[in-house]
């Protein structure tokens, strides 16, 4: 890429030290996520030799207009300029590098699928894990099943390990026939549009051609039909770890099928998501996925995590015509009002809300953990999910959301 | 290059907006590069009003296409004037030769100029504000695209018309959606934040012209405070100026000496429910026995 940059800007004839240091800059750029492409470096070289290219102070705001693309290479690109250009400020500059590289993160998520596969053998939602659940709730429901820990487990849940990879196949495949559903449901409602209310004037001149200038045959039109947006929050929470590993291939079905979807996972923090699971290779979503859920399998704060969402990705995701799906077993260690009153900053923005709940499955299980019990008024659809014939039992109600 | 970052500078003031550096810089490479300038920021810190001033200071016309979902090449490039069209028909019917009918109302008489169109047509640059860009379609995103790198739109009943005049393309988006890397690519960038104290100081003086540099100062200092506070709708540069003109309107000079006005007027700043009730009286006097 770099010999492109370089042979771009040849034709400026800026010497050629200054054209390999702006050929290297560009490479350095690239390698950092920004999307610069050889218009864009032929640019630079001739602001380079222009009356820019004297001063630093003068050339650092140019190339950053030039360059930049978006908020996060606009907030980078100072400290990035400054360690190739002037070699000062090394140290940010490497640090803003390990944030965007995947080395290390690669490294511990081997670690960390080696420690799971030792630790738990079992694949997720077995039949026996079923049967073990509500006993475990009469015992203690105090317990494992009602609390949620505060600790952040900052290792890479791994999400390979814990699935039996039929069982799987299975809920993706199940994910796309309800997504199917959902989108069959708006191709009726696209056969009313074409006798919508409004005259669609280019097209009735153009048939009333053939009727010698008389507007014999009417087009019509109406408004323009929205697809469903769809907006799944994923608990992946240290009390959800054994369901995860499905819900991800669920929801990673889900994705692939709608063209509006995004996904959030939800823990100590909200992690969006959707950019890995938009891969359509299973196995490779799933390993990108890993890289991106650092925390993943400790405790859950739902109302922080709902709060970031309404703040930052709310205006962005959500249209009035979305549905929000939570997969969520409704354990947090935040205040409970917290929850409460995110779900009805949430409820007001989106068309429906569905929680999914893995417990609701277990016999004797009523939503009375203080958070759920806050959210649950807001809620469009509360339905178990703890098994895919569960899932599957969905598909009539979630056509019609 | 003809102009500088000062001349631009000055331009701008007169203008009344007051820019920053690398705004300025990004202006005077829309010039030297004729790359489009692609603004993001939140609501309300002047992103339009960068356009605004920029035809003022070129003394230019500014054409505005306001982008919302389900915009199409109907609304934003021409559209026949079809109620004309069926006219003439009916006019000129059972006399002459239907070609030459064809020909007429298919000609520029019947055509209804968008902003695209009118924009690459004028005789003269202008400058072109595409607003609130996020807003329409991918569809539409792809479409503007394919416009603004060759500057030729293609009507099929009259073939491709090239542009008079490269306009000066000013693009906004408020990021409800993500926008696409390729248009991203192609746009100079400026990321415009709210300004700061000093900053909005001058605008403020600018903008109200009967306020005293002092009592300015001390707004924009409540402002950049109130901004950090929590709030669900955070204000931009539009209120501030709202809010001071309501405070220099009503006879304040000065906030801690007004504070009952300060906070009865607050109605210009913050816009929500939530937010009224979070600012109380007690957090207004914190905020103005910091500033004061």
């Amino acid at each position: 890429m770099s010999q492109t940059a370089a042979s771009q800007t040849a034709e400026f004839e800026p010497g050629p030290a200054l054209r390999l240091t702006l050929a290297a800059f560009v490479a350095l750029l690239r390698d950092k996520g920004f999307r610069i492409g050889p218009s864009e470096a032929a640019d630079a070289g001739r602001l380079v030799t222009g009356a820019a290219g004297q001063r630093a102070a003068t050339l650092r705001p140019a190339l950053k207009a030039l360059f930049c693309g978006r908020r996060s290479d606009w907030v980078a690109f100072d400290a990035l300029f400054d360690a190739h250009f002037l070699r000062k400020g090394m140290k940010k500059a490497v640090a803003l590098a390990g944030s965007a590289g995947e080395s290390g993160g690669a490294r511990t998520l081997k670690q960390m699928q080696d420690e799971q596969a030792a630790r738990r053998s079992s694949p997720a939602l077995d039949v026996s894990r079923e049967a073990e659940a509500p006993e475990a709730g009469e015992e203690d429901p105090a317990g494992t099943r009602e609390g949620a820990s505060r600790a952040e487990n900052l290792a890479e849940t791994d999400f390979r390990k814990i699935r039996d990879p039929e069982l799987e196949a299975e809920a993706h495949r199940l994910a796309e026939r309800l997504a199917l559903v959902m989108r069959r449901r708006l191709t009726r409602r696209d056969r009313i549009r074409s006798q919508g209310p409004r005259l669609d004037l280019r097209r009735t001149l153009r048939k009333s051609v053939a009727r010698g200038g008389l507007p014999l045959d009417l087009v019509h039109k109406g408004p323009k039909l929205r697809q469903l947006r769809l907006v799944v929050l994923l608990d992946a929470s240290g009390s959800m770890n054994n369901y995860t590993g499905v819900f991800v291939r669920f929801v990673h079905g889900l994705l692939d099928a709608f063209r509006l979807a995004d996904a959030f996972l939800v823990h100590t923090r909200l992690v969006h998501v959707s950019s890995a699971l938009k891969e359509r290779d299973a196995a490779r979503a799933l390993d990108r996925l890993g890289l991106m859920a650092q925390g993943v399998g400790g405790g859950t704060r739902i109302g922080a995590a709902l709060a970031d969402f309404n703040r930052w990705h709310a205006a962005r995701v959500l249209t009035s015509r979305s549905c929000v799906i939570i997969l969520s077993d409704g354990y947090d260690t935040g205040p409970a009002e917290d929850i409460g009153a995110e779900m009805a900053r949430l409820a007001r923005r989106c068309r429906r809300i569905v929680w999914l709940n893995p417990l609701i499955g277990s016999d004797g299980y009523a939503p009375v953990a203080a958070g759920m019990a806050a959210a649950l008024p807001h809620v469009d659809l509360f339905a178990p999910a703890h098994n895919l014939k569960s899932l599957a039992a969905l598909e009539p109600y979630l056509a019609k959301v | 290059m003809t102009r500088t970052k000062d001349s631009i500078a000055k331009a701008f003031a007169s203008a009344g907006y007051i820019a920053d550096e690398g705004l300025l810089t990004a202006v005077l490479l829309m010039e030297v590069l004729a790359r489009p300038l692609l603004l993001e920021g939140e609501a309300g810190v002047g992103k339009t009003e960068v356009a605004k001033a920029l035809a003022a200071s070129e003394g230019t016309d500014l054409i505005r296409l306001q982008c919302f979902e389900g915009l199409d090449r109907s609304d934003a490039l021409y559209e026949w004037n079809y109620q004309r069209q069926l006219l003439a028909i009916k006019a000129h019917e059972g006399q002459g030769d239907p070609d030459a009918l064809e020909s007429a109302i298919f000609s520029e008489k019947y055509l209804l100029q968008r902003p695209l169109l009118a924009a690459i047509r004028s005789p003269r640059p202008v400058v072109l504000l595409i607003d609130e860009v996020d807003r329409a379609d991918e569809e539409f995103e792809a479409f503007l695209l394919e416009v603004l790198s060759d500057y030729q739109v293609s009507i099929p009943e009259l073939g491709t018309i090239p542009a008079a005049s490269i306009p000066r393309v000013v693009l906004t988006s408020n990021g409800t959606r993500e926008l696409s890397d390729a248009l991203r690519r192609r746009c100079l960038y400026h990321y415009v934040d709210y300004p700061d104290v000093g900053r909005e100081a001058e605008i403020l003086r600018a903008r109200v012209p009967s306020i005293d540099t002092a009592f300015a100062l001390q707004i924009a200092e409540l402002m950049s405070r109130l901004r950090k506070e929590d709030l669900a709708k955070v204000p931009g540069v539009a209120e501030t100026i709202d809010w001071a003109a309501a405070l220099t309107g009503l006879g304040g000079t000065h906030l801690a000496r007004d504070r009952e006005l300060v906070f009865d007027t607050l109605a210009c700043v913050l816009k929500t429910r939530e937010d009224r009730s979070r600012i109380t009286r007690e957090v207004t006097d914190r905020l103005i026995g910091k500033v004061a």
